[in-house]
């Protein structure tokens, strides 16, 4: 009699939590591969336009971004509401391109310098103004490769 | 003797060591994949009266205004339309006065023969005979708009314009090696690149009603 009484537990067994540290680690293992870490901080809000025809930007260590947009809200009171360029981590002028261009340039080895790309990352409600402007800028830099940063859009059919 | 049971060591605590690593890594983590429309800008000129002469006829211009609206050659058009209209442009089936002209291969490898360039003389020989004598047109679209231009309709017009290049692509690929031009090789996108060059002019930006 008293071998069924042991074996009747009050409430159920635990459930066996062993196999939760495996599932979390496939999890922390898919998004350490798949991470690039944020390199720059922007001050700008940027959404980017759509397109189909996109390409893949390989090599990234041969690319160098430009950012334009509206500066963020909590930073409109000092750079205005006016579309503005960010360079690394700074709202910048168009003068300071040339430089910026020219020392992303000098980070590279000679051999490289032609595969260099810059990535133009614009807001979609941007005015064409501001981008002419800077193209005039990289053309007199020579920085001719560029590539105009734009969502994967599914191709309509 | 009863059976004694090897202790467990106790891996309670894996779990939350690892979803701290997890919690760090999706807080880390940016998505996104780089990509964008590749295009190359003309060099830079001082005297900007010294740009290139081209027939007219050769030139599709495109204009987009401050109100987004498109215009091809002058007329107002839909941009769902644009992308047939400039694979028309450079294929020119029909031979029309108004649109491209086109160049033989063969008379092109003559030219470069005159001139004695001899990578070019290499890759139309190698066109010539794996692609056959084909028309190649001289025809540019030349992309213009104004400062008040939104840059997402510039885009989508981009779009449009690289797209219909790439059809163009794809469908001499699909003839000559049964695949897609993305599918190719190096060596074949290159000559399918000889044939529909992306000659899309970045013209200076112009004002205009």
């Amino acid at each position: 009699m008293s071998k069924f009484s042991k074996n009747k537990k009050k409430g159920a067994s635990a459930i066996s939590t062993a196999s939760l540290p495996d599932i979390v680690f496939m999890i922390l293992f898919f998004f350490m591969v798949t991470t690039t870490m944020k390199e720059t901080e922007l001050k700008i809000k940027i959404k980017l336009p759509q397109a189909t025809e996109v390409k893949k930007l390989e090599n990234k260590s041969m690319v160098s971004y430009i950012y334009i947009g509206k500066p963020i809200p909590a930073l409109q009171e000092l750079y205005g509401s006016e579309p503005k360029i960010q360079l690394n981590d700074q709202i910048s002028e168009l003068t300071d391109i040339y430089n910026y261009v020219m020392a992303e340039r000098g980070a590279v080895a000679e051999e490289l310098q032609p595969q260099m790309t810059t990535s133009l990352k614009v807001d979609e409600e941007t005015e064409m103004g501001i981008v002419t402007d800077l193209k005039q800028e990289l053309r007199k830099a020579q920085a001719l490769k560029i590539n105009y940063s734009s969502r994967k859009m599914v191709k309509k059919k | 003797m009863a059976k004694r049971d090897v202790p467990e060591i106790n891996a309670g605590s894996m779990a939350d060591i690892a979803f701290l690593l997890l919690i760090f890594f999706l807080v880390a983590t940016t998505m996104d994949v780089d990509s964008g429309i590749t295009r190359k800008l003309p060099p830079w000129v001082v005297d900007q009266a010294q740009d290139l002469r081209v027939k007219e006829r050769n030139v599709l211009i495109v204009l987009i205004n401050k109100d987004n609206q498109l215009a091809v050659e002058g007329n107002l058009t839909d941009p769902l339309n644009l992308k047939d209209i400039t694979k028309e442009f450079y294929v020119n089936p029909a031979d029309l006065e108004n649109l491209s002209e086109g160049e033989m291969a063969s008379h092109k490898l003559e030219k470069y023969i005159k001139a004695n360039e001899e990578d070019n003389i290499r890759k139309y020989n190698r066109l010539i005979k794996e692609i056959g004598d084909v028309k190649i047109s001289k025809g540019i679209v030349s992309l213009q708009n104004d400062r008040g231009t939104k840059y997402s309709k510039y885009i989508e017009i981009q779009n449009y314009l690289v797209a219909s290049i790439n059809e163009l692509r794809d469908e001499l690929a699909e003839k000559v090696y049964e695949n897609k031009f993305n599918d190719c090789t190096e060596d074949q996108q290159e000559l399918i690149q000889l044939v529909y060059p992306l000659s899309i002019s970045e013209a200076e930006p112009k004002s205009f009603k």
